[in-house]
């Protein structure tokens, strides 16, 4: 009796809903939201050095291997007196298309100088084409590796910064916090594997229980 | 006139203000519940195959997203009411109340309530007359059920012809060819029915199954199943739902509606499942019968149990409609055709001609066994000449169509 079998199946199915048999892994997306993949590809930032210098020296390799033409870079020359980064030459435009960004992070991987990481931020939906051509002011992190947040960008609750952002990046920001090093899957955007934790650093699960206590840091507890 | 009102007994006498208003209050009441159950059934059939699929279903508006429909309906609503170019505008507009309004009448001769059990007939007492709850009890009965169906038939025809373009041509001619099949099939069903119950009024029908004597297992359950399969046909739910088969025809009869006319024909669509499911329970399942303690207040032996017992009946085929459609994959075009001509129908027959021969043995006083062998024998020859004539009909095409062996062929 093929037929009548798939009648079991489905019964069965709607009879064990709670059960294993009949697991539903949806989840109430506004709500509740999934762990974050540790490769996640987001939102990118432009990282500086902890002289709070930009990262960017305007080499255009970024754009040049972007397959979907969304990078546009335009370099000049740093005033000796005030550089805006080490080197000859800074990143004077730059801009990132969102409307047509695929999120391979093959920029990240040409980027000489790691000046350019992707976040796990996703949730940016915004109302004009304007809005979606990211420039450099909006790009560039903070004082402490944060990235800005936009007015039409939804950081669910409030920002992870163990789960949003490069650990790495965050603990060589200007006034980044060394204990970020070497957590599991803050280094690994780079896609070389992920830096083990180096003397007396904590595990990745005791800086996460510790970053959701964060009170130091202004900005993470405008953000909550 | 008088013999389409003399099925009631509260419009045998004069017609004055008391039997107007009783009207119209049944039919307010059977609009309303018609309309609430086809919300409930739509936002019911969306939850139930959500679970059957490991998914959740419309969770977001009302609790458990109760007034999804409402919401849907809403949206529809003000949506823009596109018409094509080249349709035919009078016959566009008027397709989908000839969908809707079907759907609604047939309702008007279902007994929903009232005391069955004990060989009673269904009479209540309302504001003083004595009268049946259901709207009309005429006395064609289950011949406006049928006719109804095939009205509706061309709702969907009219809809597919005047839209001006091919998928929901295509689309309208598989529903006619389907919808009439399958009414053969509906039909001979129902006449092993009638067989028994000796009327075609449906409050007659519910009447003579009183007693636990269900017409299901009272014409041993092959009419039934003929029928709930020929309705699920007819209903064009899946996995007959040739007629808007998404994935080939785009929307079928209905890709060039849009707005409120697309929504009355969703609406159609599902209040059909509703009566539908109404139909079969009013001619297999007894309709409102089922135990009632003689001990008990009126409007508990008269409306209270009866309605639980016909409510309680209707969602079983209701939850069995959804159930075929998580389970069953659709049917090609010409499986379709061949279940309904060679298997339903031929079987719906056979049946048919075996009860009659057990009910004419019953009223000549001849021994029903040998009655019963007779039509069997009878039967068993028709089987095997039709068997044997669909097999030289399929030989000849294969003969003619022999270079098309990767096509498929007989299933």
């Amino acid at each position: 009796m093929g037929y009548l079998n798939g009648f079991v199946v489905t019964f069965r199915k709607w009879l064990g809903t709670r059960s294993d048999t009949g697991r539903r892994i949806t989840v109430q997306y506004p709500e509740e939201t999934r762990p974050k993949p540790e490769r996640f590809h987001g939102r990118h930032v432009l990282n500086r050095y902890t002289d709070g210098m930009e990262k960017c020296i305007g080499c255009e390799l970024c754009a040049g291997v972007c397959p979907a033409r969304c990078i546009y870079v335009r370099g000049a020359d740093n005033d000796p007196d005030d550089p805006r980064s080490p080197g000859e030459r800074y990143g004077f435009v730059y801009e990132i298309n969102y409307l047509r960004c695929i999120h391979c992070d093959l920029c990240v991987e040409a980027c000489p100088t790691e000046a350019i990481t992707e976040t796990k931020l996703f949730e940016f939906a915004f109302t004009n084409r304007s809005d979606a051509i990211y420039t450099k002011s909006e790009l560039l992190v903070g004082n402490d590796g944060r990235p800005q947040q936009l007015p039409w960008e939804h950081w669910g609750d409030g920002f992870d910064p163990a789960a949003d952002t490069s650990g790495w990046m965050r603990a060589t920001a200007p006034s980044g916090d060394a204990s970020f090093e070497g957590i599991v899957a803050w280094s690994a955007e780079l896609g070389y594997g992920v830096r083990a934790p180096e003397g007396g650093q904590p595990l990745e699960a005791e800086v996460r229980a510790a970053a959701t206590h964060d009170t130091h840091d202004d900005h993470d507890s405008a953000a909550h | 006139m008088d013999t389409l009102l003399t099925g009631d007994p509260m419009l045998s006498g004069g017609i004055g203000l008391t039997e107007i208003l009783i009207v119209v209050l049944k039919v307010v009441v059977s609009f309303a519940a018609l309309m609430v159950g086809v919300m409930l059934m739509v936002w019911f059939e969306r939850k139930l195959i959500a679970d059957m699929q490991n998914r959740i279903g419309p969770n977001r508006a009302g609790p458990f997203g109760l007034f999804q429909t409402l919401a849907d309906g809403i949206k529809l609503f003000f949506k823009e009411d596109l018409q094509p170019e080249r349709s035919d505008p009078f016959v566009f507009k008027l397709a989908p109340y000839l969908s809707l309004v079907p759907a609604f009448l047939v309702f008007t001769v279902i007994p929903i309530a009232g005391n069955f059990s004990n060989g009673g007939d269904g009479v209540v007492t309302l504001l003083g007359q004595e009268t049946l709850m259901q709207v009309a009890n005429p006395q064609m009965g289950i011949l406006f059920v049928l006719a109804m169906s095939s009205i509706a038939v061309y709702g969907v025809m009219l809809a597919g012809w005047s839209s001006g373009s091919k998928y929901p041509l295509l689309g309208s001619v598989r529903a006619s060819a389907q919808m009439v099949s399958y009414e053969a099939a509906l039909g001979l069903s129902v006449a092993s029915v009638l067989l028994l119950a000796g009327t075609l009024t449906t409050n007659g029908i519910v009447a003579e199954q009183s007693g636990w004597r269900w017409n299901i297992w009272m014409t041993l359950l092959v009419p039934f199943v003929v029928f709930v399969i020929a309705a699920t046909a007819e209903l064009n739910r899946p996995p007959f739902d040739l007629v808007e088969a998404e994935q080939e025809l785009v929307g079928g009869f209905h890709t060039e509606y849009s707005s409120i006319r697309f929504a009355l024909f969703f609406l159609a669509e599902f209040m059909n499942t509703v009566t539908m499911s109404a139909v079969i329970v009013t001619l297999f399942l007894g309709g409102p019968e089922g135990p009632i303690p003689s001990g008990a207040p009126g409007w508990v032996q008269d409306y209270l149990l009866p309605m639980t017992y016909f409510f309680g009946k209707l969602f079983i085929f209701l939850f069995i409609f959804v159930w075929f459609r998580a389970t069953l994959p659709r049917f090609r075009y010409d499986q379709l055709m061949d279940l309904g001509w060679k298997f339903l129908i031929p079987l719906a027959l056979g049946w048919f001609l075996i009860l009659t021969s057990l009910k004419v043995a019953e009223d000549q006083g001849w021994n029903p066994v040998v009655a019963v062998l007779g039509a069997v024998a009878v039967v068993a020859v028709g089987a095997v000449l039709l068997r044997s004539s669909i097999r030289a009909a399929s030989g000849a095409e294969l003969e003619d169509v022999t270079v098309a062996a990767s096509g498929g062929g007989e299933s």
